[in-house]
């Protein structure tokens, strides 16, 4: 692990919601270009990690939050931080498809329209890029000007990929990318994140330890706000460390 | 909460156990149809060899099934592919077994066959490494796993001296050529089913501590 590199590090980060303490003294290295899955059982405090690493838990009002994490070595929490660069820079794709109620075209053009430093010319080649990128680009190449909310789920999740990658962002988040999805879809979206590690790092929260095991390169296993185990997913489930780990990818849990 | 799964892990170690005990008396059995000259005990081996090709067949099915249907992970993978192991090693056992029978029943028809001294010793040692093996595995035990694995010396050494012996003895025409060859075969057949037995140790260690031992894997490192 230590000739790769990390993109994202943590550093005693603890987060509070109110008084609870969901996030404990979480010390941790993502690598670059790799995907690293988060899993633990619900309320772990999985979804809450992922969501601080582009820092969407400032959304919520009640939220504190200790310690570092540098996101290619900068301090995402300092205050000269811009957000609206650091979620560019680190883009989120939800557990439901949500595409705007736009056209396929402006689906991907509404964060380029924001980032004034993506000038108008450059559109129709980003669009094309990100669409081919996603595996949509034959698709919807005749399309771009009817509404994403015709899409099958599985393309509208495609689409909100490639709204991601229009952002040409480093790091990718994904919580539960596909649990609206059938397992074909499952796997299909499985297979573009191979593809998308070459170029990106991919960070995914997943409830499905069989997606953990297939697609990652690297398991982190939370319980109960704390990081119990992180290591190479083919380690994590061949031999874990852990007991926790063992009993809970084992299934011999509560 | 308990699992259905854990449940099938259960019942696929008790038929490895099961079969583990057939084939420890399957050896018992040849070895004594060898010491005593009896061959109706080496009929019985050679009989009972089909009851274990059919068990091996059982626990492969159930392995497959295992695998295809539940995915499993960790130390629940780990025991899978152990007892897939030890479950072709013990079938192989119970084929030396047969093996060693049948030279008992050639020895039976030759008077005063020398059978040396090491090949009792030879018997004995065997006996208790697969013991020790198949009871490592029953009780999960990689301490008594490592005692079987330093055994494996004491009969790779007692097989040479028996074949050295027997071709001297050949040399100086001290015996027959058929009694030597059936000798030397039941003293290789001995030695094969030592590393077997060690090789069942090895899965222990691996399945338990998810440490490889087999071909001084840890003196490697």
């Amino acid at each position: 692990m230590s000739s790769e590199q990390s993109i994202i590090e943590t550093h005693s980060l603890n987060l509070y919601y109110g008084k609870f303490h969901a996030l404990k003294d979480i010390n941790l290295a993502i690598q670059a270009q790799r995907i690293t899955a988060l899993i633990g059982p619900s309320g772990c405090g999985k979804s809450t990690l992922v969501r601080v690493f582009n820092r969407m838990n400032d959304l919520i009002e009640s939220v504190r939050v200790t310690g570092e994490v540098l996101v290619e070595g900068r301090n995402i929490f300092a205050p000269e931080t811009d957000l609206i660069t650091l979620r560019k820079e680190v883009g989120m794709v939800f557990q439901r498809p949500n595409p705007f109620p736009l056209s396929i075209r402006d689906n991907l053009t509404f964060g380029l329209e924001i980032h004034s430093d993506y000038s108008k010319q450059n559109h129709t080649e980003i669009i094309e890029q990100s669409l081919k990128d996603v595996l949509l680009w034959n698709d919807m190449k005749d399309r771009l000007s009817q509404t994403a909310l015709n899409l099958s789920l599985e393309q509208q999740q495609r689409l909100c990929i490639a709204r991601v990658l229009a952002m040409k962002p480093q790091i990718i988040l994904m919580d539960e990318p596909c649990s609206a999805l059938d397992p074909i879809a499952t796997l299909r979206i499985e297979e573009l994140m191979q593809e998308l590690k070459k170029n990106y790092t991919i960070v995914i929260v997943t409830h499905n330890m069989q997606q953990a095991a297939r697609a990652s390169d690297y398991t982190a296993f939370l319980y109960l706000g704390e990081l119990i185990e992180f290591g190479e997913t083919k380690h994590i489930f061949s031999a874990p460390e852990q007991k926790k780990t063992e009993e809970y990818i084992t299934g011999r849990f509560g | 909460m308990e699992r259905h799964f854990q449940k099938e892990l259960e019942s696929l170690k008790t038929s490895l156990v099961k079969m583990g005990s057939v084939v420890e008396e399957s050896i018992a059995t040849a070895i004594r149809s060898l010491m005593e000259k009896k061959t109706e005990l080496a009929a019985k081996v050679i009989e009972t060899d089909k009851r274990i090709d059919a068990l091996e067949i059982e626990i492969d099915n159930a392995i497959i099934d295992l695998l295809a249907l539940q995915q499993p992970v960790a130390s629940d993978l780990r025991f899978i592919l152990a007892a897939l192991k030890i479950n072709n090693d013990l079938e192989r056992i119970g084929d030396h077994a047969v093996n060693i029978a049948q030279a008992a029943q050639i020895l039976c028809t030759i008077p005063n066959a020398d059978l040396l001294d090491e090949i009792p010793k030879m018997a004995e040692i065997t006996r208790n490494m697969l013991k020790d093996a198949i009871d490592s595995f029953i009780l999960l035990d990689p301490a008594k796993a490592r005692i079987v694995l330093t055994t494996d010396d004491q009969i790779d050494n007692l097989n040479r001296t028996v074949i050295k012996t027997v071709i001297d003895q050949l040399k100086s025409n001290k015996q027959t050529a058929e009694c030597g060859l059936e000798i030397s075969l039941i003293s290789r057949n001995m030695e094969r089913v030592a590393d077997l037995a060690t090789n069942i140790a090895e899965e222990v260690i691996f399945h338990t501590q998810a440490r490889v031992v087999k071909h001084h894997a840890e003196d490697r490192r």
